[in-house]
């Protein structure tokens, strides 16, 4: 096959940073490249290069045999490159008809000649399986409609390279599978892609080719025929990581939280939790498994003070803390689900977001001690590994993995006896879930109760030395870790009820 | 009981005074609309309401006027726009320094020119349809200019939503990025719609002194360049809906006249407040209820920096 895409030698830097290292990157025509590294590794930079969002500081794109140099993303797109971002660019309040239009020159422009361009894309839709409604809002439309009109959006211009950056890491499994299908079809038309993924298996699954990145430097190329998990795993991470952990056995201590008949409502004001019981002693982890949605945000949102509980009582250490302020909830570590928003300031810097609730202690007469806090930040980024270009960075300028780090760091290091963890490893990479849960473990094994809720049933069974299933609103029966199976618990996630009392 | 008459009269009056504040609604909405914030209407307005007078009474040419009016208005936004685009600086401070620089300039150079007596825009009486009673004076009896503003929100709504050119501009005010992604020429699209609107802006101006107030005084537009940016709020960033409002705000403005020479009893200096109590309610009501479903242009005079992280 011929080569439809060169960069060469190429180099871009943010600051300190070196986000590309010198990259030599590859596509040939009518493949799929998978573009696979870990959060931060420089797969988006490479990819806004390609597409003329950033400018590299040395190194050269050659497509389709000419040197090109693109000054805008309307320079790319006239070169025939298409590119669905990692965050979708469609303009909420137009609809799917004029986000495809948007930039574009219909016959008879500056009109906008609608016959033709509802023909044009109904063929498209028939081509490649891509069912739009073409006069939604947008929104209103759920993330994988988003996708299929970003990808409609990119085909309309009848473009040779399509790029998608992380596509699959807002869709259901269904949605997953009918990409996938999508983009075969593509290709089948003589279109090439590039697929950006830190997911391993999926990389294999769809691919033909696999360059890996790790940290702004390319690691190789492989044929995904040739490759397999474990060798690709090394390539990501640089060594072997293997996700099973294992909890040394241990006694629990004396109770830290107990939550009594707990009621709970949501925004709209129905209740969301409704009647919750548990307990959690020293040492010991409970998962909550169930499918989102089902109560899991408002109970641990009530837990951690952050909603008002309607009925019920929360105690802490034999301490009623039930609707109490934050002075009396000091001891619980919170890792929510909602990192950028409910987790961190993105605003703010990466000083200020490990320091925030710990300002108190650095009090020097009226002001702040800020050596010291600098001091005690550095410490907290070196032991848990932040990658940050400095303290003072914005905290919502860093990679996925690297916020739950920041976080992590924050809370964990007060020596909290209650962490609640949510979601704690959703959207991270390899080795950051692997980090993610050896802390927990960690945080346990030194005498803290952990709440962990999650929809992932691996990491529950991994992690949690007690299995509890929430379903709407209800706690729908808590088994040891040792007598519980997947099929047990996933009988009671979707709603079945326990046979045995 | 309301006479006729009266009514007539002063419903064709509020629609002279509506025309001006039509003109820089619908300017400010192009602008805005782009993610543009131009504070500095009231500053625009009177430089076209003076350039207009001057050039009308140099030239004998009150079309001239409007015109040179409205360049004027163009040649302020055009520093708006290189310090709001191309610097990327703080928009709310450098519209206040238009509005400033506007009333200083023409203060200034407006000494010699209080009194003097220039060349007008005239009303057309449309044969017939302005003989109809009532109906004819309130529809058909106004200067071009006036039936001019109307077709003009007619066509900056279908330029708006049925051009590229439209969708264009509201994709740079709504959401830059995906613009830019889409090979739209953010910063271009921008200026353009900035300059367009400054030039509506100052023909605003214009039209205040050559046709509604005909003469020319000194901080004459007093305080219209602020109610516009409320009408902004109040049509929704909707040019069809801007002619309402002028209108109502022109009648308004033409109802403490009205009201003072008919002998009703209500201050004139409380006639007067009505439209600033009107504006400030209307920016109020536009707080309380949420921006997006109001309608606010969500990128509105915020920056745009391709590839900049949030
Ligand atoms: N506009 C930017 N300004 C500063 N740093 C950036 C910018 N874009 C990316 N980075 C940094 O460059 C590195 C690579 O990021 P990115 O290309 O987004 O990684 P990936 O897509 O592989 O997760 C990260 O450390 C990220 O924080
Ligand atoms: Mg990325």
């Amino acid at each position: 096959m011929e080569t439809l895409l060169e960069m060469r030698n190429i180099v871009k830097r943010f600051g300190n940073l070196v986000a590309n290292d010198h990259i030599d990157f590859e596509v040939r025509r009518g493949e799929i490249h998978g573009l696979l590294g870990e959060n931060g590794a420089g797969k988006t930079t490479l990819m806004n290069i390609l597409y003329g969002i950033y400018q590299p500081d040395e190194g050269e794109i050659i497509f389709e045999g000419k040197k090109v140099r693109f000054r805008s993303p309307k320079d790319a797109i006239s070169a025939g490159i298409g590119m669905v971002h990692q965050h979708f660019m469609l303009v909420p309040r137009m609809n799917v008809f004029q986000n495809i239009v948007l930039g574009y020159r219909t016959p008879h422009d500056p009109l906008i000649n609608q016959k033709w361009v509802e023909e044009r894309v109904e063929a498209l839709s028939e081509k490649y399986g891509i069912d739009v409604a073409l006069y939604e809002v947008i929104m209103n439309l759920s993330v994988g409609e988003e996708q299929r009109v970003e990808i409609l959006k990119a085909l309309f211009r009848d473009i040779k390279l399509l790029i998608l950056d992380e596509p699959t890491a807002v869709l259901t499994p269904q949605e997953v599978d009918s990409l996938f299908y999508a983009l075969k079809s593509m290709t089948k038309s003589g279109l090439t892609i590039i697929f950006i993924t830190h997911k391993l298996k999926e990389a294999l699954k769809v691919t033909d080719r696999i360059t890996v990145l790790r940290r702004g430097k390319k690691v190789g190329t492989v044929k995904t025929s040739e490759t397999n998990e474990r060798e690709l795993t090394r390539m990501m991470v640089g060594r072997d990581i293997v996700l099973d952990i294992s909890k040394p056995p241990r006694e629990f201590g004396k109770e830290v939280l107990r939550v009594e008949d707990l009621w709970v409502k949501d925004e709209r004001g129905n209740y969301a939790v409704k009647g919750v019981s548990f307990s959690i002693r020293e040492g010991e982890i409970l998962g909550i498994a169930g499918v989102s949605g089902n109560g899991q945000r408002e109970l641990e949102e009530a837990i951690a003070g952050l909603r008002k509980v309607e009925k019920g009582r929360i105690i802490l250490d034999g301490q009623d803390i039930t609707n109490k302020g934050v002075m009396e909830r000091e001891s619980i570590a919170y890792i929510p689900e909602d990192r950028i928003g409910v987790g961190l300031a993105p605003s703010l810097s990466v000083l200020e977001n490990l320091m925030l609730k710990d300002f108190k202690k650095y009090r020097k007469g009226f002001f702040l001690d800020f050596d010291e806090m600098e001091k005690k930040a550095r410490e907290l980024i070196e032991e848990f590994s932040v990658k940050t270009p400095s303290l003072h960075a914005t905290a919502g300028t860093l990679s996925g993995g690297n916020i739950q780090r920041l976080i992590l760091a924050r809370e964990l290091s007060r020596n909290p006896r209650l962490i609640i963890a949510s979601q704690p490893t959703r959207g991270l990479d390899v080795a950051g879930i692997d980090y993610v849960r050896r802390r927990l473990i960690d945080a346990a094994m030194k005498g803290a109760a952990v709440l962990l809720i999650s929809e992932d049933l691996d990491e529950v069974f991994q992690l949690a030395d007690r299995i509890a299933v929430m379903y709407e609103g209800e706690i729908r029966g808590i088994m040891d870790r040792k007598g519980a199976n997947y099929e047990k618990v996933g009988y009671l996630m979707a709603g079945g009820l326990e046979v045995t009392a | 009981m309301v006479d006729p008459g009266f009514l007539a009269s002063l419903l064709a009056s509020s629609i002279r005074a509506g025309t001006p504040l039509l003109y820089a609604t619908l300017g400010e909405i192009i602008t805005e609309r782009s993610g543009v914030l131009n504070l500095g209407l009231e500053g625009i307005m009177i430089t076209g309401a003076f350039t207009g007078f001057a050039v009308s009474l140099a030239t004998g040419n009150p079309w001239l006027g409007v015109l040179c009016g409205g360049i004027a208005g163009m040649l302020l936004a055009l520093v708006h726009a290189f310090f709001s685009i191309t610097l990327k600086a703080n928009q709310s401070i450098t519209g206040l320094m238009l509005v400033l620089l506007g009333l200083g300039i023409t203060g200034f150079l407006g000494r010699n020119y209080i009194g003097e007596v220039a060349f007008y825009l005239d009303p057309v009486k449309i044969p017939v349809l302005s003989d109809l009673p009532y109906i004819g004076e309130v529809l058909f009896s106004h200067d071009p200019m006036a039936y001019f503003a109307v077709i003009l929100a007619a066509f900056l709504w279908f330029i708006l939503f049925k051009t590229r050119y439209g969708l264009e501009i509201i994709a740079a005010g709504e959401k830059p990025e995906a613009a830019d992604s889409m090979g739209v020429n953010v910063d271009r699209v921008r200026y353009f719609s900035t300059l367009f609107g400054g030039f509506l802006v100052g023909i605003g101006g214009a039209y205040l002194s050559l046709a509604y107030a005909k003469l020319w005084t000194e901080g004459m537009t007093a305080g219209r360049g602020w109610i516009c940016l409320a009408l902004v709020i109040f049509s929704g960033w909707m040019p069809q809906r801007a002619i309402l409002g002028a209108y109502l705000f022109g009648g308004l403005d033409v109802l403490s006249f009205k009201l003072q020479a008919t002998g009703v009893g209500v201050s004139y200096h409380l006639m007067k407040m009505v439209p600033y109590v009107v504006t400030i309610v209307v920016l109020l009501f536009s707080v309380i209820r949420k921006r997006a479903a109001f309608g606010a242009p969500a990128a509105l005079g915020i920056p745009y920096v391709r590839g900049k992280k949030e």
